[in-house]
């Protein structure tokens, strides 16, 4: 799916965990997650902690969208 | 004569420990055959034994690649095999994966003989199938009956040190090795056997398949977020409660556009997850973690991004076909772009 994005002229970044089968399907911007039942959350913190994990998840994400990349690229 | 000691490896689901509420257990070993070990061991016959199998949570796995890679190596060593075997996984992603990246490890590390078996779309058919004999499967467990014989028959000929034959012959996916050996008939007269095949309708098989580069060159960057509308998109299978169109909890044959109109978070009451292949716990108790509307809309109020789109693009990606996930994004890459959306995040489980 990201890739058919990105094929339409959408830049397109992927949060995911398992970050190897991201690079296999061929998405260019990655942005690895927490967890695979909750990639953006972390049910174990209190609401306002898990919140601001989020934001920086999202954070990320956003940098990716933002920065120029000439071949696959996982954003740690 | 001594028969082959070979270690077994499954996940979870196969072990009868539990399904996805059960996928985050850590590897363990139990003694003899367990699970798909019976089919296995049927096929292996006289000639070897499975003296252990060693079983690991899919999401253990899959969060934790290195660590879990290393103990599951650790307990199979403990074995002394002869041979390894992973799976089958079938078209279970995350297992899929690790049965790849562990039978490359134990090739690599022990130097043994080791095969997995898997879907041709599973990712870790991808990611490993030039690197260990992967036998294909179908795409779910009914082709176990199928699958072990190949993979045992493959096994003991590495095993022995026999000639392993071409990709159609032993049933494992294609290796991009090639070998040389004379054909009976010379290449004229296949290519024109070929040809009438072909002009009569009737299946032939090239014998140069054109290699399968699908990849996409990154667009450019974003210049300024706060003069763009961001949209949503996840194969995580978040849905408005209640799953209004019934997207399937794995092969799912649609997507769902729903509005976040008035949505400033995704609430336990307003959202759950459809998907099929994971916990669905965590999802169904706050969306958000999954599919961050509740940032957005934050930053979109702040002024950081220009727009959250109103709505947002959803299916379940397991076990979903490659051609029915790459349908759905090429519908829904048509709607963004009608919308002018200048990016995407889409999100994964």
């Amino acid at each position: 799916m990201v890739k058919e994005i990105e094929r339409a002229g959408i830049p397109v970044v992927h949060m995911c965990t398992v970050t190897p089968i991201s690079m296999t399907v061929g998405a260019n911007r990655i942005v690895p997650t927490v967890a695979i039942p909750h990639p953006l959350g972390n049910p174990n913190l209190p609401n306002d902690e898990e919140k601001a994990l989020r934001r920086r998840l999202v954070d990320k994400a956003l940098k990716a969208l933002q920065t120029k990349v000439d071949d696959q690229t996982i954003f740690e | 004569m001594k028969k082959f000691r070979v270690v077994h490896y499954i996940n979870q689901f196969f072990a009868q420990i539990g399904g996805e509420d059960m996928a985050h257990v850590p590897p363990e070993k139990r003694e003899g055959v367990v699970g798909p070990g019976i089919a296995i061991q049927a096929a292996l016959g006289d000639e070897a034994e499975i003296v252990a199998t060693v079983i690991c949570g899919d999401s253990y796995f899959g969060e934790n690649m290195g660590k879990a890679e290393a103990e599951v190596l650790e307990l199979i060593k403990s074995e002394n095999p002869d041979i390894f075997i992973a799976g089958p996984a079938f078209n279970a992603g995350r297992y899929g994966v690790a049965a790849g990246t562990i039978t490359s490890a134990v090739k690599r590390e022990l130097g043994i003989p080791a095969v997995t078996g898997m879907y041709v779309e599973n990712p870790g058919a991808e990611m490993y199938k030039d690197d260990v004999y992967i036998i294909s499967t179908t795409n779910s467990a009914a082709g176990v009956r199928a699958a072990a014989p190949l993979m045992a028959k493959l096994a003991l000929k590495l095993a022995k040190d026999e000639p392993i034959g071409a990709s159609k012959e032993e049933g494992y996916l294609p290796n991009n090795v090639r070998k040389n050996f004379f054909e009976e008939k010379r290449g004229s007269a296949r290519a024109v056997e070929m040809l009438e095949a072909k002009l009569a309708g009737k299946p032939y098989t090239t014998e140069y398949p054109m290699p399968d580069f699908d990849r996409v060159e990154p667009n450019p960057p974003v210049a300024d977020l706060s003069q763009i509308t961001i949209a949503l998109v996840t194969s995580g299978g978040i849905v408005p409660k209640g799953n209004p169109d019934h997207i399937e909890s794995s092969s799912a044959s649609k997507f769902g556009e729903y509005s976040l109109d008035g949505f400033d978070d995704l609430t336990a009451e307003t959202h759950e997850t459809a998907h099929g292949g994971y916990d669905p716990v965590y999802a169904n108790a706050d969306a958000d973690r999954v599919l961050p509307v509740d940032v957005l809309r934050e930053y979109e109020k702040a002024g950081k991004i220009g727009k959250l789109h109103d709505k947002f693009y959803t299916t379940v990606g397991n076990g979903t076909a490659v051609a029915s996930a790459k349908g759905f994004a090429e519908e829904i890459a048509k709607r963004l772009l009608a919308e002018k959306v200048g990016a995407v995040i889409l999100t994964s489980t």
